[in-house]
């Protein structure tokens, strides 16, 4: 999209940092009288003349002009009663701590009522975002140069062209000499120029597809024919980037699904009891991460590698309690456990929300896990939800080691199998209950865990995905987990094809009905247990 | 079954039953309050019952009102719509109520609706909402379209130059009736091209947003500026905006505007992939106003909560609770008809700066603002429309609604007037939308 | 489980020789004669007075009453756990609620003859096919047990043929109403989404905005509760529900016997659905309002509630369960709110572990107690 520049003043700021840097000559950081005055100007009604006062600042020498616009930007450039400019530090709660603007100096906290923002409009913000980029663009750091130069394609102007390519000349990194002269070439091309039509040819990027398109519509018919040729020949590698896209926009939600389902494919796949309050569960691998993240300010990625362990144990732990209490008095009556956890599930609920609050509970993305990876200049992949499907895989995987090549897994079998044999054996049955019932509910707390990553965590998680998690469950095959595995990520990829096409309800509704009608068809799921676990 | 029978032996029984009720003075003003207090809405509703609590408070403190003191009749409608009803008769029937306070979803709205024109009760309707409706029975102070999305998208059009809209919103009558009218206004009066404009219907609670944001991502990636109009309600926010920082969209890119987040919403979540997308609202607890950092401490002490914040339909409540005080101070009496008839053209001083008057149509003047969503879970106010806007009940961009008019003086006093052929009842306007169907 | 009965009686009036069929109904009855009194001929003021309110609450509760036992039908005596039967009532719900705004006609705010208000703003061109012939009373009433009727009959058939039991159709009834409560709060389905349908004028001919409709509905909903807990009764005391509990109690034996099994868990299946429409079709003019919140798991799993609480396989029981907890809930969201869900939640798991005959246990145990002490004394004296 263009953003609204004035080209004369981004070239005034080219101009000026260039002699800047050619001079080398240090700003007096004394001189505090001239700063002020430049704050001044910054602190009036009109628009237009603050526009001219953030000019003014990037053309001073002053080596804080960085700073004070990032301040004005965030909106923590602000003015006390006294007359007196300080950057807010934190403006959480009421009383801000704040610091001088000229000097740095910390001047403990104000109330908002004593401070006035230093206001702003958008057209101001994207002005100062990309005063700051060009800034940028000379900057040391590798990374503000990238995105500066990711940032200037689409906005070289003829009059940007010169200074553009003296930087590309000088660049040592090859990533931000590639989008300078991108940026270059997608001027080129919007002009009609061939030179930068065949620069952009194979180009992804959605801004070189637009200046092609506008290009293609241009009245040289030869460069327009050029265009057009540029553009279809990207087309099948787009359609190949989109249908990567939606294959993981698929396995993300199946990912999601699975992790949701596969505590349940053993609490109730392999022990056959109906556990309602499952959702529970995850709520409070959820809540504990939030817990963590309380403990642990300010570091939220470890807080959240700790609840990994720390939502297992809590989820096993309540799942335990559930078990010893009510469960274990039902057995062999699976309508009336369905109830009685369901009632446990209101419980919790309920409790959740007396105990912690009704509201939705903040909990923080860490870094590493913001953002995407970038494949190509049309595909990226989001790093939350990828983290999230490796997760999924690797419980996954860790369940399978445990009922295939532990002991415990081998009684579990054994038990379900045939109870009255297994205990002749000597297997203590009512341990192997409680084991595994609460290794099902650990692993939903550790759903709650990844789900504290992707939605909200507030006493409702629980509810949004049972019945789904159900489904999962009794389409892949009751006592199976492959099956669990295999219906959760092909539900997740069914329902993302289907939503471009039918909508996001639809295609939920046609995935139901789907399930329902497959259930009539193979009362038993997918993959079906043989044997005599079957007639249980 | 012979219910002609019953309806003769109900007639003499009405006959019989004929209400000796006549109030002391020394009785207290009965205020009901219907909001819910569990379930789903328990989130949002609770905090209006403590605002009308406090205001209650504040009132007695100050005296009463007519020498009489104020009672608080607080009932849990549960967040269930048919139990709304029901409870709205017992504050009018059972608890012989002198008003209401209550309601935040159009669909609990329109279940008391009916109760309270039967029983002829007062409701005061905090929230912001889709229009279309005009009771005789009910004010309405929360926005109607044209004092929220209509002036926050000539914001976009005329401080931001967006060209390209994409119209988000969960699958309920609110984002639909917004949605069309904002369609309406953006081809008719911007000329906005047909290809320009994307509408876009989730469920509640919807969590999955790759395939919807990946789809505004690439819509907005055609060469002009874009921005969302969300009319997403509550918990599916939160995956929307993370899902669009994740996947790169920040708000210099596409600026998404908010219709229903608030502060309230934005204290359960990580602001930080927020930051700099937008909201418009009436309100805001960052508006700079003496008045408003009073009732900030006011609430901050009644709550008990340093971290408590204050919010829009909070100051709706303000705005409809003062305005029904000082309508029966005028009137003289808490008598329904009578404060209905005062309450038009009383104006009171808003949270900020300005003044709120009630129009003859039930609804009221506001400003409207819009805020840009900072780290700390407030607004940055960027912009404010120059005075305020009085709400209109029936949309001039609806074929339906376009005829018609609300006025409840006397002697009109039709919710639904056609100005067309003159008569209440809104008859002919069909008709024509019809005829601009069939073109 | 039945006690002997006369074979000779015709099915349909058997049920009137039973005691506790002559007890339920002399019970109702009495009831509905004394709110009846209570509310018509005393006056407003007196303490014992029965106000419109009171006895609008009432008729909610007996529509309840008759959903419960068109669940206790189907999970006491078939063994089906339907967590779903709420669409059933739903179903039944919008039906009756497509008659009634209807009859609004051309008095909608924007005064259309034929739209209902909410097509009109959200530019419906004309009534959809699925709309027509609902201004018409007796199309409408039928369409009140059809709709649910038809809806049971596919499901079932499909479920029942293929032998889906147990915890398996207990949760693709779930997925059933879930699906279908993500329908209709679709705008698109054309009935109002979310806001359903609501402002509702009158039903045939009665202004249902007066309290006497509002007492006939009351009526109209308790000798509906009658009929149909003499039609259960009919049904469970005759030859086919003693195949319905067999089926119950070991399904693949029956079977073997040469019983069609699915053949009696389709038909009780679907008159039970029937049931469940008509408390919908009941429930919808007394409330006011309907919308898809009806069509919620949770609604359906509370249903359940009220059947076990009341104690399964009685009839009876799902009607004093269905009572016993909705006005339970009324006082408990009126009193303190934040208890309502700790309430119910306990409800479940204690009524599951501790009482899993019942209220309609507990009394038949105290009978039980009292007779044999009757018993006892007799033979002490002779």
């Amino acid at each position: 999209m263009r953003r609204f520049l004035s080209w004369g003043f981004l070239c005034a700021v080219l101009l000026g940092i260039t002699l800047n840097v050619q001079a080398q000559t240090g700003p007096d950081t004394s001189d505090n009288d001239a700063a002020l005055e430049l704050l001044e100007a910054l602190d009036v009604d009109s628009y237009r003349d603050k526009g001219e006062a953030i000019t003014a600042i990037l053309q001073s020498d002053d080596e804080r002009a960085r700073d004070w616009l990032q301040a004005l930007l965030d909106g923590r450039l602000q003015r006390a009663d006294d007359g007196q400019f300080v950057v807010v530090l934190d403006n959480s709660g009421r009383e801000w701590p704040v610091a001088d603007a000229l000097t740095n100096e910390p001047l403990g906290e104000m109330s908002r009522r004593d401070l006035d923002r230093v206001g702003i409009n958008n057209a101001l913000r994207n002005q100062l975002r990309s005063a700051i980029a060009v800034v940028d663009l000379y900057s040391p750091n590798l990374d503000r140069r990238r995105i500066s130069a990711e940032r200037l394609l689409g906005e070289v102007d003829g009059e940007l062209l010169e200074p553009i390519n003296a930087l590309i000349l000088e660049e040592k990194d090859s990533q931000v000499r590639y989008r300078l002269s991108q940026a270059v070439a997608i001027y080129r091309a919007e002009q009609g120029e061939m030179a930068g039509i065949e620069a952009l040819t194979g180009s992804l990027h959605p801004r070189a597809r637009v200046a092609l398109s506008r290009a293609a519509n241009g009245d040289d018919t030869v460069a327009a024919d050029a265009a057009r040729a540029a553009l279809a020949s990207v087309e099948q590698n787009l359609k190949i980037n989109r249908g990567v896209e939606t294959l993981y926009f698929g396995l993300s939600l199946g990912s999601v699904l699975v992790l949701a389902a596969i505590g349940l494919a053993i609490t109730f796949g392999v022990m056959g009891v109906i556990n309602m309050a499952h959702g529970e569960l995850m709520m409070l691998g959820a809540y504990t991460t939030w817990m963590m993240q309380q403990l642990l300010p300010g570091q939220p990625g470890l807080a959240l590698i700790l609840s990994i362990p720390a939502g297992f144990l809590v989820a096993a732990l309540v799942g335990v309690a559930i078990e010893r209490s009510v469960i274990q008095f039902l057995k062999g009556r699976p309508l009336e456990t369905l109830l009685a956890t369901f009632g446990i599930s209101l419980i919790l609920q309920q409790l959740v929300r007396t105990v912690i609050s009704p509201l939705n509970r903040t909990v923080i993305t860490p870094e590493w896990m913001s953002g995407s990876l970038i494949i190509n200049d049309a595909l990226s992949l989001t790093i939350n939800r990828m983290v999230v499907l490796g997760f999924a895989l690797v419980v996954f995987a860790g369940l399978m080691l445990i009922m295939r090549r532990t002991r415990l897994g081998l009684e579990v079998r054994a038990v379900t199998q045939n109870r009255a044999m297994a205990r002749s054996m000597g297997i203590r049955a009512t341990r192997v209950d409680i084991l595994t019932f609460a290794l099902g509910s650990g692993v939903a707390g550790l759903a709650g865990v990844a789900l504290s990553q992707l939605t909200n965590v507030g006493p409702n998680l629980g509810q949004n995905y049972i019945i789904d998690s159900f489904m999962v469950v009794v389409f892949g095959g009751v006592g199976n987990l492959w099956g669990t595995l295999v219906a959760g990520l092909s539900l997740g990829v069914i329902n993302q094809v289907l939503e471009p096409w039918a909508g996001a309800v639809l295609a939920k509704i046609i995935v139901l009905v789907f399930i329902i009608l497959f259930i009539q068809k193979r009362p038993r799921g997918l993959f079906p247990q043989k044997g005599r676990a079957a007639e249980g | 079954m012979n219910l002609k029978k019953q309806a003769l032996l109900g007639l003499s029984a009405l006959a019989l039953s004929v209400s000796f009720h006549a109030s002391a003075n020394d009785d207290p003003i009965k205020v009901g309050i219907l909001h819910s207090l569990s379930g789903t809405m328990a989130i949002s509703e609770s905090t209006l019952k403590d605002t009308v609590e406090m205001l209650i408070q504040q009132q007695n403190e100050a005296g009463g009102l007519l020498g009489r003191q104020l009672e608080a009749v607080v009932v849990d409608p549960a967040s269930n719509w048919p139990l709304f009803a029901e409870r709205a008769r017992e504050l009018l029937a059972q608890y012989e109520v002198d008003v209401v306070f209550g309601n935040w979803t159009s669909v609990s709205r329109k279940a008391v609706l009916p109760v309270f024109e039967e029983l002829n009760g007062l409701l005061f309707y905090p929230v912001q909402y889709e229009g279309e409706e005009s009771s005789a029975n009910v004010f309405y102070t929360g926005a109607a379209p044209n004092q929220q999305a209509i002036p926050a998208v000539e914001y976009l059009i005329n401080e931001v130059g967006i060209e390209r809209f994409a119209l988000v919103g969960t699958d309920y009558v609110y984002p639909r009736t917004t949605n069309r009218i904002l369609e309406a206004f953006l081809k008719d009066e911007h000329g906005v091209a047909g290809d320009d404009i994307m509408v876009n219907y989730t469920p509640f609670g919807h969590s999955d947003w790759q395939n919807i944001v990946s789809e505004i991502r690439r819509f907005g990636e055609e060469g002009k500026s874009t921005a969302v109009i969300s009319t997403i309600n509550g918990d599916a926010n939160v995956p929307f905006y993370r899902e669009l920082a994740n996947q790169g969209i920040d708000a210099a890119d596409i600026p998404v505007i908010a219709f229903s987040v608030g502060e309230q919403e934005l204290s359960g979540i990580d602001t930080a992939p927020l930051v700099g997308h937008l909201a418009a609202w009436n309100y805001f607890m960052s508006v700079d106003t003496d008045d408003n950092y009073d009732f900030i401490d006011a609430w901050i002490e009644h709550t008990g909560n340093e971290e408590a914040v204050t919010n829009d339909p909070m100051e709706a409540h303000y705005i409809g609770f003062n305005m029904w005080a000082e309508a029966v101070r005028k009137a003289g009496t808490t008598d329904v008809g009578a404060v209905k008839d005062a309450i038009i053209g009383v104006s009171v001083p808003n949270l900020s700066g300005g003044y709120a008057a009630m129009m003859p149509n039930h609804h009221i003047t506001k400003p409207v603002l819009i805020g840009e969503v900072q780290d700390n879970g407030q607004f940055d106010i960027v912009w404010q429309t120059p005075s305020t806007v009085a709400g209109d009940a029936w949309s001039d961009y609806l074929p339906g609604s376009r005829d018609l008019i609300a006025d409840w003086r006397k002697p009109m006093e039709c919710g639904n007037f056609n100005v067309v052929n003159g008569s209440c009842g809104g008859s002919t306007a069909t008709e024509e939308a019809e005829a601009a169907l069939a073109e | 489980m039945m006690s002997q009965l006369p074979s000779s009686q015709f099915w349909l009036t058997r049920p009137f020789g039973e005691r506790a069929t002559q007890v339920f109904l002399g019970v109702l009855f009495t009831a509905l004669l004394v709110v009846t009194v209570l509310h018509v001929a005393l006056p407003q003021g007196s303490p014992l007075h029965v106000n419109a309110y009171t006895v609008n609450l009432f008729g909610k509760y007996l529509s309840y009453a008759l959903l419960a036992v068109a669940v206790d039908l189907v999970w006491g005596y078939l063994g089906i756990l339907s967590l779903g039967h709420g669409a059933f009532f739903a179903i039944g719900g919008y039906a009756m609620g497509m008659y009634l705004m209807r009859q609004i006609g051309d008095r909608g705010t924007y005064g259309h003859p034929v739209l209902p208000d909410f097509m009109v703003f959200l530019n419906w061109e004309s009534l959809p096919w699925y709309w027509q012939g609902f201004d018409m009373a007796w199309f409408a009433f039928a369409m009140v047990l059809l709709a649910p009727g038809m809806l049971a009959l596919v499901f079932g058939f499909l479920a029942f043929r293929s032998r889906v039991t147990g915890v398996y159709l207990s949760i693709i009834t779930q997925a059933l109403t879930f699906a279908l409560m993500l329908a209709f709060f679709r705008n698109e389905m054309g009935f109002g989404g979310n806001n359903g349908l609501t402002d509702f004028r009158e039903l045939l001919g009665f202004n249902l905005r007066s309290n006497d409709t509002r007492l006939g509905l009351f009526l109209a909903t308790g000798v509906a509760l009658a009929l149909g807990y003499i039609l259960c009764r009919a049904i469970v005391t005759s030859k086919l529900g003693r195949v319905c509990v067999a089926t119950r109690d070991a399904e693949a034996r029956t079977r073997f016997i040469g019983y069609r099994v699915e053949r009696f868990q389709l038909f009780v299946f679907v008159v039970s659905a029937m049931l469940a429409g008509l408390a919908g079709a009941l429930y919808v003019p007394q409330v006011g309002i309907i919308n898809p919140s009806e069509f919620s798991p949770l609604f359906s799993i509370e249903i359940v509630l009220w059947v076990a609480l009341g104690g399964r396989a009685t009839l009876y029981g799902a009607v004093i369960g269905a009572i016993l907890v909705n006005y339970a809930k009324t006082i408990f969201t009126g009193v303190m709110p934040d208890a309502w869900l700790f309430a119910l939640g306990a409800m479940f798991v204690l009524v599951t572990v501790l009482l899993p005959k019942g209220v309609a246990g507990l009394l038949r145990k105290r009978r039980r107690a009292v007779e044999s002490d009757n018993a006892g004394t007799k033979e002490a004296i002779a």
